[in-house]
């Protein structure tokens, strides 16, 4: 991205395309270049472990899969010689005369993800990292531990690619630290990463590997974090809270670390193998690219945004999203992203659809009746499958096959040309039936079946032999037998493929309505997001005013006022014309599926029903009501709402108060509510800088189990020690106690450093009290979504759908998901708008055409099915026998398994399918 | 978005990380054409270099 004109909503921007030297219409990705050329340079993709060669591919899954030529180790491209891959080229894609582009391009907004640069440990002198080999960063223990890395997934060590038997991870490498990095923030995500690496470096080692894992706090503060931590410890991780000064290299080039423990003691232990857990910094590149696009940058270089826009730039139509706006882990990278395409589609909505094309699909021939005709293509993937598998024999083997009609081998199948020729093939032979011999439906099945559509099929007329995966890739030692095998599958996918019968898709109309529950910041971010885009918006709250729990909040991490900005949202969300509120509601039943929900709310003026086509659900959590620490004993001892509200109404003048005393972990971290409330270390410290802000005498002490200030909040942590708060950690075996002595209020704290119980006069003591689920089952139900064991509502999948559920139309935002701050409850709310905009924007949507079907003949009523249905797809009709909603049925196979008669089965498997393919194979 | 003004249906999306492909996904089926600008040969970025991820230690890629 080279320049930036225009405004929000039109602008003009200029991309340089640097040449590739390799044209990827076309590349075929065969992989003959690359044998042949003679420079081998650094692998980047594998951290340097390794050597790739010049004309490369980044990585075996790349997307494109498509060659490139490094210009800056080519030999012919740096001193004229050589050659030799354009030689090679079976389809003449190398062309060194390539050279770079530019073109203008018109879009409405603009989104920046340009991610983050792993920290570059080298100035470190104490870690030796450029000198020792066995001192490694986490990326490259990542590259190490992959079976795609260079060792191929075996753990060794670099300098003599032996297994070690002791391996230490040091946190905080590029975090936390102003004095060699000038990185004042906490990076967020390595504290997980360390225990991940060192659960899987077990898992990989033969000789019960020895993993220790040397930290200052340890943040576990995401969902499932903190159990993932403690099953860690369980498994034998060692965890020492320490400070290392030195590494030094050993004879045997072990490498011996010395630290020094909480306490003070000077200790040594020798490890075989060093991982440093660098940080997350932003790239200059990037810094440079907002620069020339005029954004905001904070001291900490990462993008300045809100906490109430979190996915906005100061440029109006630039957002950013990712560990580019402050230092994240994958899920909250993805939060973003949805809610940045959400914010950047807000302002085009009238545009929606004016660029974007759909695919035209001919019209299916219809073949029923027809005698099968099927077509088999094997492929040689590249020589992933050809090198052990001896594809010309199967090609020979598939022709013997019954109802075989055509066969073909392809180098690759999946390459563009090739789909091609195929939908070519299809059509002229007059195929029927599809068999594609290759890789793993999983990831190429909707390719093909795109394919036989083009060529006018019914995508289910097609089956898959998994001839890479299953076949050539495990049995690369005995390739005899992975032809024998390959020959197996392929006639057992005739088999099932000759049965096949068209099936149809429902079509469902969509209906453009949404409905959010919960009128909390998260519920009303989300109902006028949706608003803005034109979508009327039925807001439900079950109290009598919006605002939530946010109404007893003081101030953001960030600074900002929330009172203000929640009453602007409260009385946008009442003046907008597409939002409905029903305040003092709540739901009674809900019926139907995505695209047609049909609600019942019952609210002051009766029961009303709501028609809508998604949901999302935002009906936040609550403040845990300690029973400990005399809390409702003295009034003294408040929770961080209730000081928050006594801050705003005067009730609390913070001049007045003299000591004051925070106590973390309340009902967190507890054996029954095991997880972090993520929230409380920030909420303390900005209360106790609130304190020493009107009174710098008072004494304002926060006794903590792990300072779990992450990402940027760590500049709060900082501040607050160089202002005078005092912090004193406290083990969960000994924990702090209040008393009550006559009229004073005491509490009692075992001083980690210097071993002895320390006796502090407090005028407050502040509880950093848990954050808890409202566990409610009745919605849960209704919607037909799970929740976890603590009540929070589980999301379809934690890294890459972190806002959607299994049950489609259904989405989530805010504490309802887990804890969190105010910043993400918004950019939640964002991302659940633009995953139920996908649902909503569509006037209608086709289901898979993989359902099950009842023959009610054979059904007795017994009611199996739709107990173990886990999609409530099936229900009784009023003859008392099974009936498969099709609009809720994922095809899974569970109620055909379960049912004694033989009543239900499952299009494109059904039994007579899968016996087919049983009977072939035997 | 002022009433009259040229809005243009496209968005540009710069960086194909992980939160670069959510957001290209999200966007193309909302009914938008996107344009991904990406400096390396293949979209990816740093989660493709990981090998499993928590908490299901399902494989990065």
């Amino acid at each position: 991205m080279a320049d930036i004109a225009g405004d929000e909503g039109d602008f003009t921007v200029k991309v340089v395309t640097h040449p590739r030297y390799v044209d990827t219409s076309k590349c075929i990705a065969c992989g003959a270049c690359t044998p042949k050329c003679p420079a081998k340079v650094s692998n980047d993709y594998n951290e340097g472990l390794d050597k790739r060669k010049a004309i490369y591919v980044r990585y075996a899954q790349a997307v494109p899969l498509k060659y490139g030529i490094d210009p800056a180790k080519c030999i012919k491209l740096t001193k004229g010689k050589c050659g030799n891959c354009e030689k090679q080229c079976p389809t003449g894609a190398v062309n060194y005369e390539d050279t770079e582009t530019t073109r203008d391009i018109q879009v409405g907004s603009v989104i920046i993800s340009a991610g983050f640069k792993p920290f570059d440990p080298s100035a470190y002198v104490q870690y030796s990292y450029s000198k020792y080999k066995n001192v490694v960063t986490a990326l490259e223990m990542e590259r190490i531990l992959a079976a795609s890395g260079p060792w191929m997934g075996h753990l060794v060590r670099p300098s003599d690619e032996k297994e070690p038997k002791k391996i230490a991870w040091l946190q905080c490498v590029g975090s936390r630290d102003v004095n060699t990095c000038d990185h004042p923030y906490c990076s967020s995500v390595c504290c997980m990463y360390a225990i991940k690496e060192a659960a899987i470096a077990k898992e990989h080692s033969h000789s019960g590997l020895d993993a220790a894992i040397f930290f200052m706090d340890m943040r576990t503060f995401g969902k499932d974090f903190e159990k993932y931590y403690e099953k860690a410890k369980t498994s034998g991780v060692r965890f020492i809270r320490s400070r290392i000064h030195t590494i030094t290299e050993q004879p045997d080039k072990s490498l011996m670390i010395e630290y020094a423990t909480e306490d003070g003691q000077a200790k040594t232990e020798v490890f075989d193998m060093v991982v440093l857990s660098h940080g997350l910094e932003v790239a200059k590149s990037s810094i440079e690219l907002a620069n020339k696009l005029g954004i905001e940058l904070k001291s900490t270089q990462f993008v300045k945004t809100t906490s109430f826009a979190p996915v906005s730039s100061n440029r109006p139509g630039v957002y950013v999203c990712g560990a580019l706006a402050g230092p994240k882990d994958i899920p909250l990278s993805v939060v973003e992203a949805s809610a940045a395409a959400c914010a950047a589609a807000g302002k085009l909505s009238s545009a929606r659809g004016t660029l974007a094309q759909t695919k035209e699909v001919p019209q299916a021939v219809d073949v029923r009746g027809e005698v099968p005709k099927v077509g088999v293509f094997v492929c040689s993937c590249g020589i992933n499958i050809a090198s052990m598998v001896d594809v010309k024999a199967v090609v020979d083997y598939a022709k013997t096959l019954p109802f075989v009609e055509f066969v073909e081998n392809n180098l690759f199948s999946c390459s563009q040309d090739t789909q091609d020729k195929m939908a070519q093939t299809i059509k002229e032979k007059g195929l029927n039936r599809v068999v594609v011999a290759a890789c793993t439906p999983r990831t190429h099945e909707p390719l093909f079946q795109e394919t036989l559509q083009a060529a006018g099929l019914n995508k289910y007329l097609f089956d898959m032999a998994n001839i890479r995966n299953q076949d050539s890739w495990v049995h690369a030692a005995e390739p005899e037998k992975a032809t024998e095998k390959a020959k197996d599958l392929v006639r057992m996918a005739v088999a099932k493929v000759a049965l096949l019968q068209p099936l149809n898709e429902v079509k469902l109309s969509v209906n453009p309505a949404a409905m959010v529950i919960g009128g909390g910041v998260a519920g009303m971010n989300a109902a006028l997001e949706l608003a803005g885009q034109g979508f009327t918006t039925h807001l439900v709250e079950r109290d009598a005013q919006l605002g939530g729990n946010a109404r007893l909040l003081r101030i953001t991490a960030q600074g900002e006022e929330v009172q203000p900005y929640l009453d602007g949202l409260a009385k946008k969300v009442m003046d907008n014309p597409l939002i409905t509120t029903h305040l003092a509601t709540s739901l009674k039943d809900v019926e139907g599926f995505v695209g047609n929900f049909k609600t019942t709310l019952a609210g002051p003026a009766g029961e009303t029903v709501v028609e809508h086509g998604g949901a999302i659900i935002a009906i936040g959590g609550q403040e845990y009501q300690p029973s400990e620490y005399m809390y409702g004993q003295d009034p003294r001892v408040m929770t961080h709402l209730q000081i928050d509200a006594a801050m705003m109404n005067g009730e609390l003048d913070a001049k007045k108060v003299n000591s004051a005393v925070f106590i973390q972990c309340v009902g967190s971290r507890e054996p029954e509510r095991p997880y972090c409330s993520k929230v409380c270390c920030t909420h303390s410290v900005e209360s106790a800088l609130h304190l020493k802000e009107h009174n710098p005498d008072c004494q304002v002490v926060i006794i903590y189990r792990d300072m779990r200030t992450f990402a940027e909040r760590e500049l709060l942590y900082k501040e607050a020690r160089a202002k005078g708060v005092l912090f004193v950690r406290y083990d969960v075996n000994q924990k702090p106690v209040v008393k009550k002595d006559g009229d004073k209020l005491t509490v009692t704290v075992r001083d980690h450093i210097l071993g002895r119980d320390l006796l502090i006069d407090a005028d407050l003591v502040g509880l950093a009290s848990a954050i808890v689920s409202h566990k409610n089952t009745e919605l849960a139900q209704m919607f037909k979504v799970p929740l976890d064991e603590d009540g929070w509502f589980l999301e379809a999948h934690q890294k890459l759908r972190p806002v959607d559920f299994a049950t489609d139309g259904v989405f989530m935002a805010g504490l309802a998901h887990y804890p969190k701050p105010l910043e993400e409850a918004v950019a939640q709310a964002l991302a659940a708008v633009s995953r139920a905009v996908t649902v909503l924007s569509s006037a209608e949507m086709s289901l898979s055409g993989t359902v099950a079907f009842i023959d009610q003949r054979k059904c007795v009523g017994c009611g199996v099915c739709w107990t173990v249905c886990p999609y409530q797809a099936i229900t009784q009709d009023d003859k008392g026998l099974a009936v498969v909603n099709e609009a809720l049925c994922k095809g899974c196979g569970t109620c055909v398994a379960s049912c004694r008669s033989g009543a239900p089965n499952l299009r494109g498997f059904t039994t007579q399918d899968v016996m087919a393919q049983i009977e072939a194979m035997l | 978005m002022a009433a009259g003004k040229k809005v243009t249906g496209a968005v540009m999306v710069v960086g194909g990380g992980i939160a670069g492909m959510q957001a290209a996904l999200d966007l193309a089926n909302s009914g938008y054409y996107v344009y991904m600008v990406e400096k390396g040969p293949a979209i990816g970025g740093v989660m493709s270099q990981l090998d499993k991820t928590f908490p299901t230690n399902d494989c990065a890629m």
